[in-house]
């Protein structure tokens, strides 16, 4: 095959944005996505096949024949996980990764979550850390992907972000009952709750309509396309340019390096499952956290032993997602309207400053929950079946309430992704093995904010709360992050503040896995700023030529 | 996939296709046998009872799942066989009869012992009996979406109405 600038493995919420960078710029691009390329017509709206509510499969990927991963549960126990399991941790496999059929929620980082050990002090047993770079560094790009990717929202009312300089391109969509049920019980409380930034339309952008307020948002692809991923943004531009080749159905297998140990490009099985190999300058992998670490441990060879980036033992450590807790309430009135997405009011209050406390969670009302999700989570004492749980269905459904937020977790050098000895995928590759637990001051931070959260209900007029505390268990699932750790200590973290892999340096890793902590929010904008971001910095050394072979 | 993983799966399909036809003509189960399947309906209208609403198996519960254990659910499928068998001996033992042969508090009764004694089956009925009731009525229950209409949420969406209708009550 022709040789290419760059390849970027992985066409989610981070590749596609590099690929789009770069193509624009004039490199020439191949972009690898082991997944599909869906559109709105594979919406579906089943309440029991989608990436969220995967009962019956995870419909954009991946198959659960063929790909296993193996976990090791707090007990020591191991189990194999099919991508369609909890378990397992699936994000998704296919064009625009997450951002296909995520709920779009587009969060900026505060600057504290930036600097979480100089703030707080790391606990025993932690890595918390801070950033290489800072929120200055990535406000610019934090802009750009709200305006290229196309955000709706007002978050003027929240005294708590970290200042921006230009208001988000879209309004907030109008609000359902839950948003104003809520709303006036926030501020009696003295708390600031404003409209959450979703990369959503609310408005026609970027030549697609808005939002038709169904009820089947998150874990799907959106019906009318008003929902925005790189599918159907950055990507669309990348290929627009004619730079940029896009190969779907495409399994990487690894990183390949030369005998100075400089990475030449990758092998990788097509659709047809042929080995190919794909001759390049540099090589992006953007695959998620857990697939991310994973291909860097697959590229073994003479110079990289253990994998690229390796050398330290640091590849893979450090994976986090968040803990997500937070409170039901039920009314003794109608809070339900059928107007989605649902989810559409945020509070900040509790995100920093809590007392004793290191860190917090944004708190926000939840998604539409489908009847399915109701079954078991009716308030407690209901009878799990027969009669008196059809009843309650049928008296509660449209009267609960759900405020949670995404609790920041205290990352551990034990959490991790590892190859797994014996189990191999469909090409015959080793596969992820995810083990590590969940700090204990997440799970405290975590109980705190569920009682936040009750006590909003409260204040809004719920008869009855209950709370939905903090599980343990390795802690991934769609906001995993956390394995490629940015930092300036080669010894301690993968990637330097560029993206660049430490001991190579034609080889980045532009995704969740730099993060070096997750905040409090929903990460996938942060991972597109970041993306930016490090789109700038490897085309500021493409320039200087440090990257042509 | 390639032509000859196409052909190979098309000759598979084409095998289970004259199987179904041929040898299981007095059964409408593909997967259950007659007295397996009226067990099943028994025990799913004891998870969702019939009330002024129709209760699971009028919905299509036993439908569902004789389709997904041919399919997502082909690992419970021994769990199936031998759990409702237990099921028609506890009935036996208990009462003299198969368990859709009893009065509906003695299956009653029974479904509380089946919650206790074998959980795992029970669990796997419960949930399965709610995802058949619940879910999208594309799985074969759930019929006419008697669900959702019981919980007075709309069905079938129209693409596009909320650009015109945002912030007025549903009509249940």
């Amino acid at each position: 095959m022709n040789k290419v600038n760059a390849i970027v493995v992985g066409a989610g919420a981070g590749g596609g944005i590099v690929a789009k960078e770069l193509a624009e710029a004039g490199l020439s691009v191949v972009l690898l996505e082991r997944g599909k390329w869906y559109t709105a017509n594979d919406c579906r709206k089943d309440d029991l096949r989608n990436q969220r509510t995967s009962l019956l499969g995870a419909p954009f990927g991946p198959e659960d024949e063929g790909n296993p991963r193996v976990v090791v549960g707090i007990d020591g126990r191991e189990f194999v996980a099919l991508p369609s399991d909890g378990a397992y941790s699936n994000n998704a496999a296919c064009v625009g990764g997450g951002t296909l059929s995520w709920g779009a929620q587009a969060w900026r980082y505060m600057a504290q979550d930036f600097r979480m050990r100089s703030t707080y002090g790391a606990p025993a047993g932690s890595t918390l850390e801070d950033w290489p770079i800072g929120y200055d560094d990535l406000e610019p790009f934090y802009e750009k992907a709200e305006w290229e990717i196309g955000v709706s929202g007002d978050d003027s009312a929240n005294p708590f972000k970290a200042p921006r300089r230009r208001a988000l391109p879209m309004p907030p969509l109008p609000p359902n009952r839950e948003y104003e049920v809520l709303l006036p019980a926030a501020r009696r409380l003295g708390l600031h709750p404003f409209d959450i930034p979703m990369a959503r339309n609310s408005v026609p952008y970027n030549g697609r309509g808005p939002c038709m307020r169904c009820r089947w948002c998150v874990g799907f692809a959106c019906e009318v396309d008003a929902k925005n991923g790189t599918h159907n943004t950055a990507i669309p531009r990348a290929l627009a340019t004619g730079n940029c080749e896009l190969r779907t159905g495409c399994m990487t297998k690894e990183v390949l390096t030369d005998e100075r140990g400089r990475a030449v490009g990758v092998s990788y099985f097509d659709a047809d499952d042929r080995l190919q190999t794909q001759p390049a300058d540099f090589v992006v992998v953007s695959c998620a956290a857990i697939e991310s670490a994973r291909l860097l441990l697959n590229s073994r060879s003479r110079l990289h032993p253990q994998g690229i980036g390796n050398r330290y033992d640091m590849v893979g450590r450090n994976l986090q997602g968040h803990t997500y807790t937070g409170s039901a309430g039920v009314f003794d009135f109608d809070v339900y309207d059928d107007v989605g997405p649902g989810a559409g009011l945020a509070i900040s209050d509790f995100n920093h400053g809590n007392p004793g406390l290191k860190g917090g969670a944004m708190l926000a009302n939840e998604f539409i929950r489908l009847p399915i999700h109701v079954t078991n989570g009716l308030p407690p004492g209901t009878p799990r079946w027969g009669i008196g749980h059809k009843q309650a269905m049928r008296d509660y459904y449209k009267r609960t309430i759900i405020v949670m937020g995404p609790t920041q977790e205290m990352p551990m050098a034990n959490s991790r992704v590892e190859l797994d000895a014996k189990v191999r995928d469909r090409w015959g590759l080793p596969v992820a093995r995810l083990s590590g637990d969940r700090h204990p001051h997440t799970l405290e931070v975590g109980t705190a904010m569920a009682g936040k959260a009750g006590e909003w209900l409260k204040e809004a007029g719920a008869v009855q709360t209950w709370p939905m505390l903090p599980g343990r268990g390795v802690s991934g699932g769609q906001h995993q992050a956390g394995t490629c750790r940015m930092g300036d200590d080669p010894k301690a973290s993968v990637v330097n503040q560029h993206c660049q892999v430490h001991d190579l340096d034609n080889v980045f890793v532009v995704d969740g896995s730099v993060h070096v902590t997750n905040g409090g929010f929903n990460p996938a904008l942060t991972i597109m700023a970041v993306s930016y971001y490090a789109s700038a910095g490897i085309l500021r050394m493409w320039r200087g030529t440090g990257l042509r072979s | 996939m390639n032509r000859r993983r196409f052909l190979q799966t098309g000759a598979a399909a084409a095998a289970a296709l004259s199987v179904t036809s041929c040898s299981r003509s007095r059964t409408k189960w593909r997967f259950f046998t007659d007295r397996e399947g009226r067990t099943l309906a028994a025990l799913c209208d004891q998870i969702v009872p019939p009330d002024h609403y129709p209760g699971a198996a009028a919905a299509g519960a036993v439908e569902f799942l004789d389709r997904q254990l041919l399919r997502h659910y082909r690992k419970h499928r021994a769990a199936y066989r031998d759990g409702l068998a237990r099921t028609d001996q506890l009935g036996l033992t208990r009462f003299g009869r198969t368990f859709a042969d009893l009065s509906v508090a003695q299956q009653n009764d029974l479904a509380h012992t089946l919650e206790h004694d074998q959980g795992a089956f029970f669990e796997l009925v419960l949930n399965h009996t709610m995802q058949s009731f619940y879910g999208s009525p594309r799985h074969g229950g759930n019929r006419d979406a008697v669900s959702w209409r019981m919980l007075g949420i709309p069905d079938p969406p129209v693409r596009g109405r909320a650009i015109y209708d945002v912030g007025k009550p549903v009509q249940s």
